[in-house]
């Protein structure tokens, strides 16, 4: 046998094909992940600027951020605050638009469109610049505000009980995606179960609290446990819309994270931040799943 | 009754479409706004139509920053999320074919990864990313930003392409091999032609995140000569900017036109990727 049939027998042996199929995942799942964690696992343990090689502090770190950090606190409180007030609610948006779109009129398929598109472009620098000069003092929320008779020049982003609600605002209008999962969750309820209910006499309330409502619960609950764990790595609107700024009212977790290691060169710092936040996500996920028993309606 | 439910469908249309229109105001605005004289735009900010209406924003925007335009700025960007996305299709199509259609060792496990990084939200390795690219030195250089997604590592994209894969009958692959064909032939001749709904919904996300992406490059690009255009977007806000809104409306406006456009053409693809990432349970 030469070699180039000898290679030719391994590439094609059963069960090698599937391993090299995976081979890029295999690679990038351990150079661009795993390797990057790991290092990043050891620094969190060290002090790092980054310039200087890392030097070992044992847990420093960790004990700095919980007990001497302020500003650390604050961005925790922030994050919980943003994600565990706009998805909810925007999940209950989406939830009820989704309701009305769902009866089939000619115009149905532009008003998804017009719903929808907010949330695919609500991502972008675009988007927060120009949420940003909406809610300046001389901008169109306010001279909106005039025209029904409220004269103002509030500046909702440096005010410590408003700031944050024009992130969470922003967050909610981007309820499109969201509408359209609900929209064919809501298709694919069988026809028969609303038609059994209405021989049982149920009116519309009923019919949405007893059938839907419950056939509509796993799909709220994946969307709710993907949702909070994107929340709470909010970044580009709280880091272009408002800095972290009043008082640290919106001072998101991933931002501070980034502060700490690219302003003030604190990377084992951050470092450590990372692993904290990795952990916060484990255990909020195993919270929300064993809470799923209570709410979640699972088909047999 | 009849009557009645006219108007029952009137107010609903009016009640649905005045909502989409409030939606849809702050881009309208933006949009309006950049054809306003950039020291009009909030003494008229009640007002939706320019008076009198003007494109020299454009021309002032496009002109950059610090002698760099925005014609660079646009060019980066296409550059990363053409190359990007490319990496991203290739290499999550051959490694979705071998979830769906292989047996190998270790499938199970690298099945749970691939699930464990799909749930892991890219801020999250912010940091430790920097430090390795940093060792590596790709930082300052576009690498960053295409490279690591020529590895499949975004989950999403596999798993699409893998509930589409498993989609395909068999049959398919059965008659093919007692033809001879290797499975390199079956993936390259059979499953790849068939899986196209799939690639082109791959492809229109992986365009519209690498257009959109602004952390990595706020992380990783130093050099305005390579700034994408989220980046240079950034730099209207910039304390000591000289705060031309006019312009900066008016450069927004053209970064989010590629997304409006394939937001209009691709629609249906669109509504496909977002029903995979969200009725799983």
């Amino acid at each position: 046998m030469n070699k180039s049939s000898r290679f030719y027998h391994f590439i094609n042996k059963e069960k090698n094909v599937g391993v090299i199929f995976c081979l890029p995942f295999i690679i990038g799942f351990l150079v661009f992940l795993i390797v990057p964690m790991g290092i990043s696992l050891y620094y969190s343990f060290c002090d790092y600027d980054i310039l200087s090689p890392p030097e070992f502090v044992g847990l420093k770190n960790y004990i700095e951020m919980f007990t001497q950090d302020e500003v650390f606190w604050h961005s925790v409180k922030a994050t919980f605050y943003f994600a565990l007030v706009s998805v909810p609610l925007r999940l209950i948006f989406a939830l009820l638009v989704a309701m009305i779109l769902v009866r089939p009129t000619k115009a149905t398929g532009f008003y998804r469109a017009a719903y929808y598109l907010p949330s695919i472009i609500g991502g972008s620098v675009a988007v927060a610049i120009l949420w940003k000069r909406m809610f300046a003092p001389d901008g169109v929320i306010n001279s909106l505000l005039g025209l029904i008779g409220i004269e103002t020049n509030f500046a909702w982003l440096s005010d410590t009980r408003t700031a944050i609600w024009t992130l969470i605002i922003l967050a909610i209008w981007q309820f499109g995606s969201s509408m359209l999962i609900f929209l064919s969750a809501l298709k694919q309820i069988p026809k028969e179960l609303y038609e059994a209910a209405d021989v049982d006499g149920a009116n519309k309330f009923t019919k949405f609290f007893k059938v839907t409502l419950p056939l509509l619960t796993p799909t709220i609950f994946f969307n709710l446990v993907m949702q909070i764990i994107n929340g709470f790595l909010a970044f580009t609107q709280s880091l272009i819309i408002t800095q972290g700024k009043p008082m640290d009212t919106t001072l998101f977790y991933a931002v501070y994270m980034y502060q700490q290691s690219f302003n003030f060169n604190q990377a084992g710092y951050a470092s450590a931040m990372a692993w904290v936040m990795l952990l916060l996500i484990a255990v909020i996920t195993f919270i929300l799943f064993m809470t799923k028993r209570f709410w979640v309606y699972e088909q047999e | 009754m009849k009557a009645k439910k006219r108007t029952g469908t009137i107010i609903y249309h009016i009640f649905v479409c005045g909502f989409g229109l409030l939606m849809l105001y702050p881009l309208f605005w933006m949009f309006m706004s950049s054809f306003k004289e950039t020291n009009t735009i909030f003494t008229t900010a009640r007002s939706l139509i320019p008076d009198p209406f003007t494109a020299e924003n454009y021309a002032n925007g496009w002109e950059g920053f610090a002698g760099v335009s925005f014609a660079t700025f646009f060019k980066n960007s296409l550059f990363v999320s053409i190359l990007g996305p490319i990496g991203t299709l290739a290499s999550s199509a051959c490694v979705a074919f071998g979830f769906a259609r292989c047996q190998f060792r270790g499938k199970k496990i690298l099945f749970a990864a691939m699930l464990a990084s799909m749930m892991l939200p890219g801020q999250i390795l912010m940091v430790p990313q920097y430090l390795w690219y940093e060792k590596l030195g790709w930082v300052g250089s576009f690498a960053p930003l295409i490279v690591p997604f020529c590895f499949a590592i975004q989950g999403f994209f596999v798993y699409l392409m893998m509930n589409f894969i498993q989609g395909i009958p068999r049959e398919l692959d059965e008659a093919a091999k007692i033809d001879g064909c290797s499975y390199y032939g079956i993936f390259g001749r059979i499953i790849l032609p068939l899986m196209s709904p799939a690639l082109i919904t791959g492809a229109i996300f992986s365009f519209m995140w690498r257009w959109d992406d602004f952390m990595s490059a706020l992380l990783y690009i130093d050099d305005p000569n390579k700034y994408p255009v989220s980046l240079a977007l950034k730099l209207f806000c910039d304390p000591g900017s000289s705060s031309d809104y006019g312009a900066m409306f008016a450069m927004a406006t053209l970064s989010i036109i590629p997304i409006v456009l394939i937001f209009i053409f691709f629609q249906k693809y669109l509504a496909d990727g977002i029903a995979t990432s969200g009725l799983k349970g």
